[in-house]
């Protein structure tokens, strides 16, 4: 029996020829990851075993993302301490003020994550990665901890569910509604444990961009990564950006899949996530006349190039409806400085926007965009629990850029074709 | 091991924002958290809930952010044991690795909120009065987990050799 690209992957990082569903091993990383929330617990774990260095210290990633600029004392000294620690044990990946971004969007985007690799981060959306054709999940700190201090982590080996997406794509669409898509059809623990794997030719005419949003929200069903076959796209994105020798594995036809599902493209619309589960999910057109409070576009999920590049071709000469605040997070500088080079930060100021600095900001109620009580917004984030944003009684609607842009011009949930 | 606790009751997909909402992630010391765990839907929970007491749940307990605030905000408030149909899965790691002891078992709909059960850990056994229900078996890696102390233990052990 053949294997799939998840089992290939972590089979020739713990130096076997075959690894078995359900199996637990031992594997070699490509990188540990951690950011200023989840750092800090590793940090004292580091101390209290006592270890004198890190695995490798190129292969250690700290970005500080979450409550950044620094929102208060607290989160302050927490960004002290993993800066001393960066400094004291060398660790080359340390990203902060001018060079941070969120880190699912900053890690691929310097290069640091290639296909084959085996990267392990104490932060769920970790699984973004498998877009590379990388096995990526997410962990908490003290499994960091141990990947930091001996190059390697326990995993089981998990089972593989195959979506293949045939036909074309309509227009507006994006890997977020096909997510989205995704996860109302099977639930928020649809995939649990499993490998979600991507495949067909509608995945390769994706744009990387939105295949990192797919893969972005394997966690929002379950999943333990999600992944993608490695194509020109892939080998492009990475052209310029990797700095070490990489190696492409791809699933044998036979290999084993727990379920297949097969996906008709042209059959998905814009989807919306309604609160207070991303499974949640109804067309736009079943939304209509919901009033908002704010729009969020940004995120590791949808703050890349074509989010703000679709953002934009809908703000060009509107303006953000009255008593909305719109706001948009570029996901990185060098997004940052594209977005500005190209003209969208005219759009979107003459718009009424406000443009944030690269950060998680309102993602996850931390700072920069917290809701009051009742308080409704329409984000292309990723999650949108109870409270996810601020108040308890607030509550988020996820969609993709288009939607989210379109809405904040009405004040309520539009599709983009409504104010174009 | 052998546990005997009050029940608290809460319903499928419990997630990490509930548990621990991220405003107070720039918190590490446990006890700040555990006077946040449950805020969002259970306000008081951190106050009414006792050491030993234990937790039942639906499906797909702990789902969302790999946070591990989560399971030590349980733990802060003395609670040694959460027993639910299906655990998220970082959630399953971050419990064991910290400490907190996770059981599947359907048995939602069998009790109530505020009697107690008596529940054999390592045998996976749940005393609900007269009826016995048998948890899914802890993985024999997570036994050895429990059994070091904890991954960070285990890591202090391997390190020591
Ligand atoms: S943008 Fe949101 S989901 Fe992504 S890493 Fe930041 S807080 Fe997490």
């Amino acid at each position: 029996m053949g294997m799939t690209i998840t089992e290939k992957i972590l089979a020739y990082h713990s130096d076997r020829d075959v690894v078995e569903p359900g199996e637990i091993i031992e594997a070699r990383i490509d990188l540990a990851l951690a950011n200023d929330i989840t750092a800090p617990l590793s940090l004292e774990e580091f101390e209290k075993v006592g270890a004198k260095k890190v695995f490798d210290t190129e292969k250690v990633a700290f970005v500080l993302d979450h409550f950044t600029p620094n929102k208060d004392i607290l989160s302050a000294h927490n960004c002290k301490k993993i800066r001393e620690f960066s400094k004291k044990y060398g660790i080359k990946n340390f990203f902060e003020g001018g060079r941070c971004g969120i880190e699912h969007a900053l890690i691929p985007e310097e290069g640091l994550v290639l296909p084959g690799d085996v990267v392990i981060g104490a932060d769920s959306h970790t699984c973004t990665y498998g877009a590379l054709g990388a096995f990526a999940t997410g962990m908490g700190s003290t499994d960091i901890t141990y990947g930091m201090v001996t190059g390697k982590i326990w995993l089981k080996v998990p089972e593989s569910i195959k979506f293949v997406c045939y036909g074309k794509w309509q227009r507006w669409v994006t890997g977020k509604d096909l997510i989205l898509h995704i996860i109302g059809m099977i639930g928020v623990d649809g995939a649990l444990y499993g490998a979600m794997e991507f495949d067909g030719e509608a995945i390769s005419d994706l744009s990387m961009d939105s295949r990192f949003t797919v893969a972005n929200m394997a966690i929002e069903a379950g999943g333990k990564n999600g992944i993608f076959k490695v194509d020109e796209k892939t080998l492009e994105y990475i052209k310029g950006r990797s700095k070490r020798p990489y190696r492409v594995f791809e699933s044998d036809p036979d290999g084993r899949y727990k379920e297949a599902y097969e996906i008709d493209a042209s059959k998905i619309g814009l989807n919306v996530a309604c609160p207070s589960l991303p499974s949640n999910v109804k067309p736009v057109e079943a939304l209509k006349g919901v009033e908002i409070d704010q729009a969020v576009i940004g995120s590791c999920t949808n703050g890349r190039m074509e989010d703000l590049e679709i953002a934009a071709r809908i703000l060009k000469g509107k303006k953000v409806a009255d008593g909305v605040r719109c706001i948009i997070i570029p996901a990185t500088p060098k997004i940052y400085r594209e977005a500005l080079t190209r003209g969208f930060f005219e759009i979107f100021l003459d718009a009424g926007c406000i443009i944030s600095p690269p950060t998680c900001g309102p993602c996850l109620g931390g700072h920069m965009g917290v809701l009051a009580k009742g308080e409704k917004a329409i984000a292309t984030t990723n999650r949108n629990f109870i409270g996810r944003m601020g108040h308890p009684e607030s509550e988020v609607y996820l969609s993709g850029a288009s939607v989210a842009a379109a809405s904040a011009i009405k004040g309520t949930i539009s599709h983009p074709e409504e104010v174009l | 091991m052998e546990l005997k606790g009050r029940i608290w009751k809460f319903g499928d997909n419990i997630d990490t924002d509930i548990i621990i909402p991220a405003r107070y992630l720039s918190l590490t010391d446990p006890k700040a958290l555990g006077e946040h765990c449950m805020e969002p839907i259970a306000p008081n929970f951190h106050k009414d809930a006792k050491p030993g007491d234990i937790i039942v749940a639906g499906s797909n307990f702990g789902c969302g952010s790999s946070r591990e605030h989560a399971p030590i905000a349980i733990l802060a408030l003395g609670i040694p044991l959460v027993i639910a149909k299906s655990f998220a899965r970082i959630f399953y790691r971050n419990a064991f690795n910290k400490g907190l002891a996770l059981l599947e078992a359907d048995i939602f709909d069998d009790v109530k909120e505020g009697e107690t059960i008596e529940v054999d850990i390592s045998s996976g056994t749940i005393k609900l009065g007269t009826k016995v229900v048998k948890a899914k078996p802890i993985p024999p890696f997570m036994e050895e987990l429990i059994e070091a102390g904890g991954l960070i233990n285990y890591l202090k052990k391997k390190l020591e050799e």
